[in-house]
């Protein structure tokens, strides 16, 4: 048996989808960062895996990769830095509750 | 043919995937959320390894599972009364959640299995990427160099350190 | 001198505008005043110059072949549509318009100097608004300048409107009295819809002759003595008929109506009378002696087109020959001066525009008889005194109002003991105007009488018995001003006397002038076709028309010299009449019918109704519903990132399905 490109991609795939639905159905908002967390994670290893396997002289996937766990090690910080603010001043860090903007 | 160790390696790491990604979105305690993420961000780290590239594996663990996943356990722990669950959701909101990821997911799936180029491939082996290449490749200025983006990316995490004080500190 | 000066002649007046009415607030009144008038006398005396130049210079091509040219002293383009339909707006100096210079400039003069007494009170203040007064005083003069000197039709129609405009800024000075404010309404109103009529009957023109200019138009034809050019521009046109006139005929009657407008012909005459809400002297300038005679003036400068085409003149005849007489029939009711005057003066143009009318028949289009031209000649004399004679009788009538603070004729009465100079100047122009020798009237009056004859006895007769009216209309106005019964004096410290110099002279110059303006050799410098016309006077019609107007005047001396019951019984015997003749014959009243009763309720009430309901209605509907829509659709701006992210992110999967979709088609 052989390990193909497809047997780690389904894994990542699962993976995003449950970022998807984490994301619309959580209300809370550090679990929503949480699965933007998972989504962002299974685009990294789908950078790593094409790149090794249809191009494994280069490293420009795993260079990506590295790049954006980079950012999203800092998109993490600002947006944990955001929630506790508004956490300071709602008393809550429930997505429905913060509906400033609208109309 | 990839050794047996190999292939149990994968099945073990893409269910621990599987389920536990499921897990940190289906629970209802934010702290277990954020532990299942760390177990699922440890297998991705594995599949790392098993891909040759020791080096990603390792920022993984240490960045992600050692900082990230430490910065929210702190956010978690400031904002929650411990002990809460959140309260469960509404069929309507799960409903609409689990199409828009299985419309995603069956749609990304039929993209990705549909193209037969993908089909045959085969992990090669003899690809060595040690640290001194790396090394070479972030601060090189030539063809696949990626000296700019490190930089900037240095850059961008400084303004990200001056702005989490600045967002965060109390007035 | 040279012709070149008539550019500044016209340019200095709308210097003076801009000058006074940019910097004037930031003067004295009395400064600006006299900044005024002294750019005004420096404008006159170099209008005298280009005159005299014209008229008796001998400079280079002004004279061909024994007959005075047209000269074009700068012609530049204005508005360029297509390489052959140009607009261009000139300064053209020719024999009617150099003697238009003389006129415009003379009174205008006069009325500067004159506005520094009468726009000023008692004690020699100058009233509010001072400032403005000249300076649209100098705009009108622009205005009328720039329309005697143009070059083109359209450039006559441009200064048209302006001379309107003016007009109606100076009727509406004082703005805040209601009565200032209809007026001058009622006179823009009026002459507006003339001027669309002009505007038309310029389309047509020009649109048949290829040409605004009155270069080819006009002056090719006359100029070199034979109407073929003309003719052939007209009969180019010739075949397009409407309405069984043909198209030409259209264009110059609608033309005339134009010019009836401005000229105050029946029945577009009704503004003019209560044009004399303005300032008196406005009245004397604008509604007395110059604007009003544009419509004269404008049919003189088309009047080698008019000759051909005999149905318009026939209008002009009928509408002057009838207007004349009208409005001396309202002239001898009224009591209030101004109005009387005003009727004297619609009266007067009509005499003009008959006269114009009169110059031709059937039988001369070509063939050149004895008095052929006459009554064009006649026409621009009488234009000429009569601007000098009805200025000097209304800046007397402002005199007297100022004196006594009231238009009516029963608060003077027996005026001629307190204002003897007021009074013997009235009595020079209502001589002048009724046409005794050897005042300027006599002579003008005398050659249109002449033509009129040449034409029919019929018209003849008919001048000749509104020649009578005009006498005594005259003078039973100046009786009831001056004497009729003693003054009553109510305070011995405000009786009504001579007013200070700067009115008094400008009535000793103009009653000066009026005595000898008829010795003007104007049948040598002003026809038609540039040709000195041999006339004499023909002491059959003097004689007939100065014992007509000897008639008059003992008439009205007989029944207004002293107080007495005549003229009472005479107006209970002829009651209707009487009445009839006091309310101008019920035109404006007749105007308020048709504009209210039938024009408004028939037409504009179902207009605005749809207009409101149907126009906006439809408009309001939109917008009703973009608001609701609105409203409905706003709720999608939930604030609930999730759900922007549920919305994106069904987008981007459709996207990427309608992608794979195609990729696998």
């Amino acid at each position: 048996m052989d390990l193909t490109l497809f047997m780690y991609l389904i894994p990542s795939l699962i993976m995003f989808g449950c970022g998807v639905y984490g994301f619309i159905t959580r209300k809370n908002m550090i679990a929503i960062m949480i699965s933007l967390e998972l989504m962002l994670n299974s685009v990294d290893i789908n950078f790593v895996v094409f790149n090794r396997y249809l191009f494994p002289g280069q490293m420009d996937g795993m260079f990506f990769s590295l790049f954006a766990i980079a950012i999203a090690a800092a998109e993490t910080a600002l947006a944990l830095a955001i929630i506790i603010n508004v956490f300071r001043i709602a008393k809550k860090v429930d997505i429905n509750e913060i509906t400033k903007l609208k109309f | 043919m990839e050794s047996v160790g190999n292939i149990i390696l994968y099945f073990i790491v893409a269910i621990a995937i599987i389920v536990f990604s499921v897990l940190t979105v289906t629970t209802r305690k934010i702290l277990r959320s954020a532990t299942y993420l760390l177990f699922v961000l440890f297998a991705t780290a594995i599949i790392y390894f098993q891909m040759d590239y020791q080096f990603l594996g390792a920022v993984q663990i240490a960045v992600y599972a050692g900082g990230i996943l430490v910065l929210f356990v702190f956010a978690i722990m400031l904002t929650q009364q411990p002990g809460k669950s959140a309260e469960a959701l509404t069929s309507q909101r799960r409903c609409l959640g689990l199409v828009a990821a299985l419309c995603g997911v069956a749609l990304c799936g039929y993209g990705l299995f549909s193209y037969a180029g993908f089909a045959g491939k085969l992990l090669s082996s003899g690809v060595d990427i040690n640290m001194e290449k790396i090394g070479q490749f972030l601060l090189s200025t030539d063809k696949y160099g990626y000296l700019l983006p490190f930089e900037a990316i240095s850059v961008l995490l400084l303004a990200c350190i001056i702005g989490g004080v600045v967002i965060a500190r109390r007035r | 001198m040279p012709l070149n000066l008539a550019i500044v002649v016209v340019a200095l007046p709308l210097f003076m505008f801009l000058f006074l009415g940019l910097v004037g607030v930031k003067m004295g009144r009395k400064i600006t005043g006299v900044i005024g008038v002294l750019a005004m006398l420096v404008d006159t005396i170099l209008a005298y110059g280009v005159a005299l130049t014209y008229f008796f210079g001998s400079g280079e091509g002004q004279i061909v072949d024994g007959v005075r040219q047209a000269v074009v002293v700068a012609n530049p383009a204005w508005l360029s549509f297509t390489d052959t339909l140009v607009v261009r707006m000139g300064v053209l100096v020719d024999p009617i318009a150099a003697m238009m210079l003389v006129v415009i400039t003379t009174v205008s003069l006069m009325v500067h100097l004159y506005s520094l007494g009468y726009m000023s009170d008692h004690d020699g203040n100058a009233e509010k608004g001072f400032q403005r007064y000249y300076a649209f005083l100098a705009l009108f003069t622009f205005s009328m300048l720039g329309l005697v000197v143009a070059t083109n039709v359209f450039q006559i129609f441009v200064f048209f409107e302006m001379v309107g405009l003016s007009s109606y800024l100076l009727i509406g000075f004082y703005y805040s009295t209601p009565a200032a404010n209809h007026a001058n309404k009622k006179a823009f109103i009026v002459t507006r819809l003339a001027d669309l009529f002009f505007l038309l009957g310029v389309m047509i023109l020009s649109y048949y002759t290829k040409t605004f200019d009155f270069d080819q138009l006009v002056f090719g034809p006359t100029m070199s003595g034979s109407l073929e050019t003309a003719q052939s521009a007209i009969s180019t046109a010739g075949g397009a008929t409407f309405l069984g006139c043909s198209v030409m005929a259209w264009a110059l009657t609608f033309i005339f109506i134009g010019g009836a407008g401005k000229s105050a012909m029946y029945p577009l005459h009704i503004w003019l009378p209560d044009a004399m809400e303005g300032p008196t002297p406005v009245s004397a300038l604008i509604h007395a002696a110059t604007m009003v005679v544009a419509g004269v003036f404008l049919v003189a400068r088309l009047f080698p087109l008019y000759v051909l085409v005999q149905g318009a003149m026939n209008i002009i005849l009928v509408v002057g020959a009838f207007t004349a007489f009208y409005a001396a029939a309202i002239a001898c009711t009224q009591s209030d001066i101004k109005r009387a005057l005003a009727f004297s003066t619609i009266s007067q143009i009509a005499f003009m525009m008959t006269s114009l009318a009169v110059s031709s028949n059937e039988n001369s289009l070509i063939e050149i008889h004895e008095g052929y031209g006459l009554g064009y000649m006649a026409s621009m004399f009488h234009l000429f005194t009569h601007a000098m004679f009805k200025a000097l009788l209304f800046l007397c009538a402002g005199a007297i109002i100022h004196a006594v603070h009231s238009n009516e004729n029963d608060k003077m009465h027996g005026l001629h003991k307190f204002m003897p100079i007021t009074s013997i100047c009235f009595l020079i122009g209502c001589l002048a105007i009724a046409g005794i020798p050897p005042f300027a009237g006599f002579f003008s009056k005398d050659e249109i009488l002449v033509a009129a004859y040449h034409r029919g006895l019929g018209w003849g007769l008919w001048m000749s018995m509104v020649a009578c009216m005009t006498a005594f209309y005259m003078f039973r106005i100046y009786y009831l001003i001056f004497f009729w019964k003693k003054h009553e004096v109510h305070d011995e410290h405000h009786a009504p006397k001579d007013q200070p110099w700067t009115m008094t002279l400008p009535l000793i110059i103009l009653a000066a002038i009026s005595c000898v303006a008829g010795f003007v050799p104007f049948h040598d410098l002003v026809t038609w076709d540039g040709h000195a016309l041999h006339t004499s006077i023909d002491w059959t019609v003097a004689g007939s028309s100065i014992g007509v107007a000897l008639v008059g005047i003992c008439l009205a001396t007989v029944m207004y010299r002293k107080e007495n019951p005549l003229p009472e019984r005479m107006a209970n015997a002829m009651r209707g009449l009487w009445t009839a003749s006091y309310k101008r014959f019920y035109m404006d009243e007749l105007y308020q019918f048709i504009t209210h009763k039938v024009i408004f309720q028939t037409i504009c009430v179902p207009i605005a109704w749809f207009d409101r309901h149907i126009i906006d209605g439809f408009f309001n509907l939109l917008a009703d519903a973009t608001n609701s829509l609105s409203f409905g659709i706003r709720r999608l701006q939930s604030g609930s990132i999730q759900a922007y992210v549920y919305v994106y992110l069904l987008g981007a999967l459709l996207l990427a399905a309608i992608t794979m979709v195609c990729v696998l088609l």
